[in-house]
């Protein structure tokens, strides 16, 4: 296991192998919870991703790859196109393999005679209900309780990009130091879905057009110089 | 796969931004996105990146029979393909509208425009002549592939050298790169292509539409053009209606374009040729981007270790083995054992040696954790010395593991080294 803590933060490769626990007896091996990344290879658990491996206490290790194909993984938020209305169910496109399949019942309120109203092209942002290798995804835009809580089809007059994975989740994170930063700027309204797709929205389409170029030349950026964009912006632009 | 669906939202967007005279990347109306040509080791071989639209081309040559028709005249020969890599939606091995489009669109500027002279790849009337071929490969698309293709065909065939031959009566002889400098492509001219873009039926018009505006956009005209102002092809697609002054109106800017991007060409081209002649790193592995995914990590901070390293050399070096003799160990029970006498910890009191002093010290240094939770957990032995972290084992079957956690724990280059050896030295006990 030692040898698995000291490489956290480091760059690891495929086929990497993480961790030797053979040499121990059964029920003396220390457990870890394999994130996205990793897999298990009998005794060993081995790298599937090129990326950061990351830790979190007590057990928890995933590795921080870069990419920008977006493969569904069940329970996370993602901003969809709904590309068609068949029958009962819509067909969004999340950027994966494969359109996901939207019920119409999935949204608040709506009924069998209360059908919500979405047109081809809108912005949906959704949860991942079913998202298995072999599958059609399943999206939902309820909670458990049968609350939107934010979810649904948004999307007027804002801007939709993408961006990788890897800066996605950079931007999810609680304090993410980008958000903040762009906070302090100007008033802007932002979804942000882990299949890599943001919608921005601000006061003009100029503003809008800033805080999107800015997002998406930001991830390859130091602190340092994405602040020294940031004072340049705010001086010549605002 | 299917192409991913452009949503309203960015439809509206789009066209708005256009209307206020604003792009999605921030050019300007008749801007250009960067154009950056790197060339391969090989000669005729180069990429062309135009903004993130990115083409790879190749140029081979070849020893063919040349057309009944045309004996004396070399074969051209251009293909360019769009695989999956370069977007999801570009199916392998299918010739979609768009690639055949693009591919006649290629020949009509390259070929029909005579920009290389044909005659000159003669080799023998009527039975031998070089066949040029030119392949492109789409690596990234983003939009204006054509402009990016036309770009990088004329680079490549700027760059390429063809083995040079020599006819003595009937006989002709290749040379090969070693025995003759290989010789350049003879090139009239360089017709490159400029796409213009017309939004709400021609009403707004863009120079060099990425992805996202090709979308959006009522009709394309592209022309090509060299950098005399000579027209070598004009096309519109799109089917909208185009005013006479409009078309002059573009083939204006494309002249300026084409005047801007042949003088980039010629740079690159010369700065290529002067690295190669200086024996200088060339190639595309040298002209790569360094973008690191681990720009926002945390660097650990340094801790200065050598200082330590030293001292503790200094040390080990002066120390002398303790020599008296540990009474043999009384085992009480499994897992507890005695030496010597007494329940207190005589670390100090029975050793006033300068040599467990040091031993101490080191101790110290090294690491505090490693002597904490010997009081605590009241281990029954874990011995050390100052040489080396050697462990005695006394109850191997119970604390073997926790043994081998301390060892790796005290001292990182022989943790791995020390786990299953036996004691050599004598050493202090510690309860």
């Amino acid at each position: 296991m030692s040898s698995t803590k000291e490489r956290v933060g480091c760059v690891v490769l495929p086929g990497d192998v993480l961790t030797c626990g053979s040499e121990l007896p059964e029920g003396k091996r220390d457990k870890l919870i394999c994130g996205p990344g990793l897999r298990r290879d009998v005794d060993d658990v081995v790298v599937c991703k090129s990326g950061i491996l990351r830790h979190k206490e007590p057990n928890l290790y995933w590795v921080d790859s870069q990419q920008t194909r977006y493969v569904p993984a069940k329970g996370e938020g993602v901003i969809g196109i709904v590309t068609a209305k068949s029958g009962d169910v819509f067909k969004v496109d999340i950027g994966g393999s494969e359109l996901a399949t939207l019920s119409y019942l999935a949204f608040e309120g709506a009924t069998k005679r209360n059908r919500p109203n979405v047109q081809v092209g809108d912005l949906v942002y959704s949860q991942l209900i079913i998202a298995n290798k072999d599958m059609e995804p399943e999206l939902v835009c309820i909670d458990s309780c049968g609350r939107a809580n934010g979810m649904g089809v948004f999307g007027a007059g804002g801007l939709l990009f993408k961006v990788s994975l890897g800066l996605v989740r950079k931007l999810l994170l609680p304090q993410s130091e980008v958000i903040q930063d762009l906070d302090s700027m100007f008033p802007f309204e932002m979804v942000v879905g882990m299949n890599g797709r943001i919608w921005v929205k601000s006061r003009s389409t100029q503003q809008t057009l800033i805080v999107a170029n800015l997002l998406e030349s930001c991830e390859h950026m130091t602190t340092a110089q994405r602040r020294d964009v940031l004072r340049r912006l705010s001086q010549n632009c605002l | 796969m299917k192409e991913t669906p452009l949503s309203n939202c960015e439809r509206l967007f789009l066209l708005q931004a256009i209307a206020e005279k604003k792009r999605v990347d921030g050019r300007q109306t008749f801007d250009y996105r960067n154009i950056k040509i790197t060339f391969g080791t090989d000669y005729g071989c180069c990429i062309v990146e135009l903004g993130k639209t990115k083409v790879l081309a190749q140029v081979s040559c070849e020893l063919v029979a040349p057309k009944s028709n045309r004996p004396t005249e070399g074969v051209l020969f251009f293909n360019l393909e769009l695989s999956p890599m370069a977007s999801p939606s570009f199916e392998p091995g299918r010739h979609s509208e768009l690639l055949v489009k693009l591919n006649r669109l290629l020949e009509r500027c390259f070929r029909n425009s005579k920009c290389i002279d044909t005659e000159s790849l003669c080799v023998v009337s009527g039975e031998k002549v070089w066949q040029i071929r030119v392949d492109l490969h789409l690596l990234n698309h983003d939009g204006n592939i054509m402009d990016a293709a036309s770009i990088a065909a004329i680079t490549a065939l700027c760059h390429f050298r063809r083995p040079d031959v020599s006819v003595i009566g009937e006989e002709v002889t290749v040379y090969s790169v070693d025995e003759r400098d290989p010789v350049p492509l003879c090139i009239h001219h360089m017709p490159i292509c400029v796409s213009f873009s017309f939004f709400q039926q021609g009403t707004f018009l863009l120079v060099d539409p990425n992805e996202r505006e090709e979308k959006v956009m009522d009709g394309l005209l592209v022309i090509a053009m060299n950098k005399h102002r000579e027209i070598c092809t004009i096309q519109s697609s799109g089917g909208i209606m185009l005013l006479k002054e409009q078309v002059l109106r573009c083939s204006q800017i494309a002249g300026v374009k084409v005047t801007e991007i042949t003088e980039l060409i010629q740079k690159a081209l010369e700065n290529d040729k002067k690295i190669r002649k200086e024996g200088g790193k060339f190639g595309f592995a040298e002209s790569l981007p360094n973008q690191r995914i681990t720009a926002f990590k945390i660097e650990g901070a340094p801790v200065n270790t050598s200082e330590v390293e030293e001292t503790v050399e200094e040390i080990t070096h002066n120390t002398v083995p303790p020599t008296e003799i540990v009474p043999s160990p009384i085992l009480w029970a499994s897992g507890t054992a005695q030496i010597g006498e007494g329940v207190l910890n005589t670390w100090e009191v029975e050793e006033p040696h300068e040599s467990e002093e040091a031993d101490d010290k080191s101790m110290e240094e090294e690491e505090e954790v490693s002597t904490t939770p010997r009081h605590e957990r009241k281990e029954t032995v874990i011995l050390s010395d100052s040489e080396e972290e050697e462990v005695i084992i006394l109850n191997p079957d119970k604390t073997e593991k926790k043994f081998q956690k301390q060892a790796s724990n005290l001292h990182e280059d022989t943790a791995s080294g020390s786990r299953k050896k036996k004691k050599k030295k004598p050493s202090q006990l510690v309860k």
